[in-house]
């Protein structure tokens, strides 16, 4: 089994003049849910935007460096974007479900594929419906208005939209930071039973739900990458006094 | 301590609320006044002739069918030109061009032709359409004197173009409406750019072109001055209506290539030029009603199918 699935070299990136990102090199492991965390501005949300290359739908934006998936540079000029993206999810902050009934948004995803058989979108439905913990509470409602649920249960709703369209690796960018604790300790749990089929990367500002979830951490600040390692270790005994600095909270 | 003062009169606020309540009740009572006068006036002279019948006896009797058939005509054709090229148009400024000055110097353009006066309309109509493209097409195609004169599908065209600044503007509203959360959510799941549009901005922004169509039925219904030499015409005899033969099969189209009556031009003829003003009237306040009436209904349609697009996005 490979052991790593994202490899990111040298990585800036700027914003017409201003430098958001600063060589940034990072192996991000398969199968593993890396976290990346660091104070508001550090560029976190930022980086994780380039690996499934979002940021080009930024004017004004340019990446310098390398990153690799499976051995492929996805800013190679060859590379689909598009194609990218369906093995790459995305779940944002806030849940940006369609105005459209529960159904539909999960298979919006398979039916752009070009998917039209009833019985193979309802198979994909349930199956990803089931790995976000949220069948249960949707099985009944199918034909219902997606923004009829309820906070956690749409961002869950999110996941098994992302999920649908079959991706390798998926993004998380601040997941649970609109929901309260109980929705917030579902989708942590979730993230625990997804990353035995799925690459997880998770950027959070919560340096907890960080060291619960997560087993590498790579933490940020000003657009540099200070410190990379396996979550206890960052934890307990970083290696960088800035880190330290950090997470015992004296800034942030 | 906290102390507790008697409330104090917001003297200005109040001044204020009450000079809006006057202005309003006056703009209000305003149009009562003159819807009330059109259909106390009008309402005598509908009835089932009235809508049904062909004009008799130099207007001075019958009915006004062939204006109402006319601006409906005409009307929906206008709509069928204006309504995919304002929103292809607003979809290719919103989404596809760059911030440049070329597409700077549209938007300006587009503003400013909402500004034009509308017999400036008419004029142009008639020397693009008919005088450049009509009596070029006969040239190109040989047919004579076919296309080069004032007929319904250029009368058509030119309130098109007059409407269509609405139509694109409505419609660019509509399109910034939608949240680029929702884009990105699209992109990210792998869609293509149009993809993107077809599937998830465009089914949102239905309500707000929906508007923006209302928006020009109305202007266009109402509209007088370009259609005057373009195609309307006092009394015509027959409607704009041609059959259409596919071996023995005939059914009645509308024929864009004729001449046709129409509720407003109608009217206005009706109040500056009519034989017997004592007769010509009632006639005249019954038209308004109608085309009011027919205005109206025409927005209704449009309305409803925006509340049902409304209602399945959850926002009404």
């Amino acid at each position: 089994m490979k052991e790593i699935k994202i490899v990111i070299k040298n990585l800036n990136l700027y914003y017409d003049k201003k430098q958001a990102l600063k060589n940034i090199t990072l192996d991000i492991p398969d199968k593993k849910v890396t976290a990346f965390i660091g104070p508001s501005g550090c560029g976190k949300s930022t980086f994780l935007r380039v690996l499934n290359r979002m940021n080009d739908l930024i004017e004004h934006v340019r990446i310098d460096g390398e990153v690799f998936v499976d051995d492929v540079n996805i800013y190679d000029k060859n590379i689909d974007v598009v194609n990218l993206r369906k093995n790459i999810g995305m779940v944002f902050q806030k849940s940006n479900l369609f105005p459209k009934t529960i159904y539909e948004n999960i298979v919006y995803g398979p039916k752009i594929n070009g998917i039209r058989d009833k019985k193979a979108l309802d198979e994909i439905v349930e199956k990803t419906c089931m790995q976000s913990a949220i069948w249960d509470e949707v099985k009944d409602r199918m034909n219902e208005n997606a923004l009829s649920l309820s906070g956690g249960q749409q961002q869950r709703l999110c996941i098994a939209r992302a999920l649908a369209v079959e991706p390798e690796i998926i993004l998380m960018d601040e997941p649970a930071s609109a929901l309260d604790p109980i929705s917030t300790a579902k989708i942590e749990e979730l993230i625990h039973d997804l990353k035995q089929r799925y690459t997880i990367v998770i950027v959070t500002h919560n340096m907890q739900q960080a060291a619960r979830v997560s087993d590498m951490t790579a933490f940020f600040y000003l657009g540099e990458l200070v410190e990379f390692d396996r979550t206890t270790k960052i934890f307990t005994n970083p290696s960088k006094k800035q880190t330290e600095d950090y997470i015992s909270g004296r800034f942030g | 301590m906290l102390e507790l003062h008697k409330k104090k009169t917001d003297i200005a606020g109040l001044t204020a609320i009450w000079i809006i309540r006057i202005i309003f009740f006056f703009l209000v009572a305003a149009l009562l006044l003159l819807i009330g006068k059109i259909v106390i006036q009008g309402i005598g002279s509908i009835s089932v002739e009235f809508i049904f019948d062909d004009p008799k006896n130099n207007m001075t009797e019958g009915g006004i069918f062939p204006a109402i058939f006319g601006t409906i005509a005409v009307t929906l054709i206008m709509i069928i030109m204006t309504v995919p090229l304002g929103v292809c148009s607003a979809i290719y400024l919103n989404e596809y061009a760059k911030d440049s000055l070329l597409t700077r110097i549209i938007r300006t353009s587009i503003n400013n032709l909402a500004g034009v006066p509308s017999i400036v309309f008419g004029l142009f109509g008639l020397g693009f359409f008919i005088l450049f493209i009509g009596r070029g097409m006969d040239n190109v195609l040989e047919t004579g004197l076919l296309f080069g004169q004032p007929a319904l599908l250029w009368a058509s065209a030119t309130l098109a173009v007059l409407v269509l600044p609405i139509v694109i503007v409505s419609t660019l509203e509509a399109l910034n409406s939608v949240p680029k959360s929702h884009r990105d959510a699209s992109y990210g799941l792998g869609a293509t750019k149009w993809q993107t549009i077809k599937n998830v901005v465009l089914p949102q922004a239905r309500p707000g072109i929906l508007t923006g169509t209302i928006l020009a039925v109305s202007r266009g219904a109402g509209e007088t001055a370009p259609i005057l030499f373009l195609g309307a015409a006092f009394f015509l005899p027959n409607l704009p209506v041609s059959d259409l033969c596919i071996g023995d099969y005939c059914i009645p189209i509308i024929n864009p290539a004729k001449q046709f009556m129409y509720l407003a031009y109608h009217i206005f003829i009706l109040a500056t030029q009519s034989s017997n003003p004592t007769k010509t009237l009632p006639i005249q306040y019954g038209s308004t009603l109608v085309l009011i009436v027919l205005t109206f209904m025409l927005n209704i349609t449009a309305i409803i199918f925006r509340y049902r697009f409304r209602k399945k996005l959850g926002r009404l």
